[in-house]
């Protein structure tokens, strides 16, 4: 049966043994491996060394174990969060109002914390983004070495300040020494949303603005040093062809460096904006909360997803008060893997250099 | 273009560590010339040295004088990024860069060099790419990025680019090292085809292609560990391979060493 399908298989390639017909076929390239004569009856199990074991089961325990939490932390909000939006008297998604105060008569909705949040990270995002890559780029390619070591000491030690520490010199520093600057702004610039006159006393500086500042010096550490990493693994081989070609320093950093730590320094930023949107006490204690909603202006007060779960502590005795903020978090606990979702697909968007 | 080059009395260091000792020889223009030595002996700091890449490596040291047609790279006056401009360079392992469009790698040296007229790039372009016989090959795909192309098309790639901005010397650094028997084939015919316009100095560890490509050929050697590598002759690569003044030359080609 199978025999003419092989006879006909060298002609098709044009291997000389074509014209020779059926006589081509034992010479065919494919002629079929004979089956080992020595093969054993009954397969045995191939050896596994104990070390081998134990560390597949440990490496495989802790990626089911993290898997399992998130999942577990996932679900907990869900359950903890349903009983309560079903009590909820206004849109939850929609509505910016917020009154949790009588169980009986729910009243929250999200758009407001929504609102603020976004923008104190954006502004935070895009204050520290440019200043990281500068510094990142400063040690990695300007500095001299002996400077670059200590320098990113002290960038990484920004990251040990306690938050609340952050949130004490932000409100009694930087948002009274931020008053001539928002002051400025609000009268050559107030006819723009974003520089309205807030809803809050622009000379306290208990604004969007200040925390949106104090987030960007709190994420500056890691979006630095995440760059720092990536730029220094930069190919020597590709810099030394960029300087061979006759490239001054910049060039050099243009054609190979930031191509190459690219999506490194988007994903670092991504971690950033992750740290941001979720920074609670610093900003808890900068923002004052506004009576009436957000304005679009970097000069109103508010609060943060974060903020204002922190803030609710005395209303947690109650599960169904308790509930509106669950939900509350559990937005906050999907927008950031929103965040981390983007940055994927924009670090597997940019795979040159693998 | 093709420039003679004249090493004069050269020291190079790392540091403290003296890499090389007093080496002088002279190329003349449309010459090939091969360094050839036991791994560890200088020859890539020697060549590296030949267009101001040394002094990179961090505490690198220069003393002596490397001539181009006479004039000094080494000179108080000389940029050395200007020097590199006109030097063309490749390495050991294919290095385009990796983002970068067929064509705008081969024309990235000029853009360095401020040319911006698309007509004369796209001309250079296919110039280059014709002088590295890989023109056939990627004419179709000049916008898709070079690193999408084999090993040897890779290498070949970067030839075309170090000789898009027609360099007054061209320096190879073991290019076919990482390539197959095929690839080196190709290279080495290159060589044989630059040669008639550009001065080139190859390093190469494999002696049967020094004696193919080159015209006179360096041997360099290590007395030992820690000290600096020597130039122990230079002459025409015939004369090396038949009859080596040195003892030296005579057992590393023969094999009885290093
Ligand atoms: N960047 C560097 N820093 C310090 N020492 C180096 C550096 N590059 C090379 N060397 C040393 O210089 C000597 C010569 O190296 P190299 O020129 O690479 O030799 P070759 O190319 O002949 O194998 C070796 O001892 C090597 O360890
Ligand atoms: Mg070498």
């Amino acid at each position: 049966m199978n025999d003419p399908v092989v006879a006909r298989r060298p002609a098709r390639s044009g291997e000389p043994g074509a014209e020779r017909g059926v006589a081509a076929a034992p010479h065919a390239s494919e002629a079929p491996i004979p089956p080992t004569p020595e093969a054993p009856e009954t397969p045995k199990a191939p050896h596994v060394r104990p070390g081998d074991r134990i560390f597949r089961g440990l490496a495989t325990g802790s990626g089911v174990f993290i898997v399992a939490l998130i999942g577990a932390i996932g679900l907990f909000l869900i359950v903890q969060a349903i009983p309560s939006l079903g009590l909820d008297n206004v849109n939850f998604l929609t509505s910016r109002e917020w009154n949790t105060s009588n169980p009986e008569d729910l009243r929250f909705g999200i758009l407001d914390l929504l609102l603020v949040t976004v923008v104190v990270s954006i502004l935070a995002l895009l204050i520290a983004m440019p200043i990281a890559l500068g510094i990142a780029l400063f040690l990695t390619q300007y500095a001299p070495r002996k400077l670059a070591r200590p320098f990113a000491y002290v960038i990484d030690l920004l990251a040990a300040v306690p938050s609340i520490v952050f949130g004490l010199w932000g409100l009694f520093v930087l948002g009274p020494e931020l008053y001539p600057v928002s002051q400025w702004l609000v009268d050559n610039l107030g006819w723009f949303p974003l520089f309205a006159k807030g809803n809050v006393n622009l000379q306290l500086g208990a604004t969007v603005f200040t925390a949106g500042i104090v987030v960007a010096v709190m994420i500056l550490p890691i979006i630095t040093a995440v760059s720092r990493e990536v730029f220094e693994r930069t190919p020597t081989m590709h810099v030394e062809g960029a300087i061979a070609l006759g490239a001054t320093k910049w060039e050099v950093v243009r054609t190979t460096v930031l191509p190459f730590g690219k999506a490194g320094y988007v994903s670092a930023s991504m971690l950033g904006l992750g740290r941001a949107l979720g920074e609670t006490i610093a900003v808890m204690i900068i923002l004052s909360t506004a009576t009436s909603a957000f304005g679009w202006s970097l000069f109103d007060g508010g609060a943060t997803f974060a903020s204002k779960i922190a803030l609710a502590a005395p209303e947690f005795n109650d599960p169904r008060s308790a509930g509106a903020y669950i939900a509350a978090g559990l937005v906050l606990f999907v927008l950031t893997f929103v965040v981390n979702a983007i940055a994927r697909s924009i670090v597997a968007g940019h795979k040159e250099y693998e | 273009m093709a420039k003679r080059l004249d090493i004069k009395d050269l020291n190079l260091f790392y540091g403290k560590f003296h890499a090389v000792e007093n080496v002088s020889l002279a190329v003349p223009p449309k010459n090939v010339t091969a360094f050839i030595g036991p791994s560890g002996c200088g020859k890539s700091t020697v060549l590296r040295s030949l267009n101001r890449m040394h002094e990179v490596a961090p505490g690198a040291r220069v003393e002596g004088k490397v001539l181009l047609d006479g004039e000094d790279i080494y000179a108080s006056t000389v940029d050395p990024v200007e020097v590199r401009r006109t030097i063309g360079m490749v390495f050991q392992r294919p290095n385009p860069f990796p983002t970068m469009s067929i064509r705008d790698n081969v024309v990235a040296g000029l853009r360095l060099a401020g040319v911006k007229d698309k007509k004369k790039l796209d001309e250079v372009a296919e110039r280059s790419l014709r002088g590295a016989n890989l023109w056939n090959e990627v004419k179709d795909r000049l916008d898709k990025p070079g690193g999408g192309l084999s090993g040897g098309q890779q290498q070949r790639l970067c030839i075309a680019r170090a000789i898009a901005v027609q360099p007054d010397l061209l320096l190879m650094d073991e290019p076919c090292s990482a390539l197959d028997p095929i690839s080196t084939l190709a290279i080495e015919d290159l060589i044989t085809e630059l040669k008639k316009e550009y001065t080139i100095v190859i390093v190469t560890h494999n002696m049967q292609q020094a004696a193919r490509v080159s015209d006179q050929t360096a041997f360099f050697n290590l007395l030992g560990v820690g000290q600096p590598g020597q130039l122990i002759e230079v002459d025409d690569t015939e004369k090396i391979f038949s009859n080596p003044g040195q003892k030296a030359t005579e057992d590393y080609i023969s094999g009885r060493f290093g």
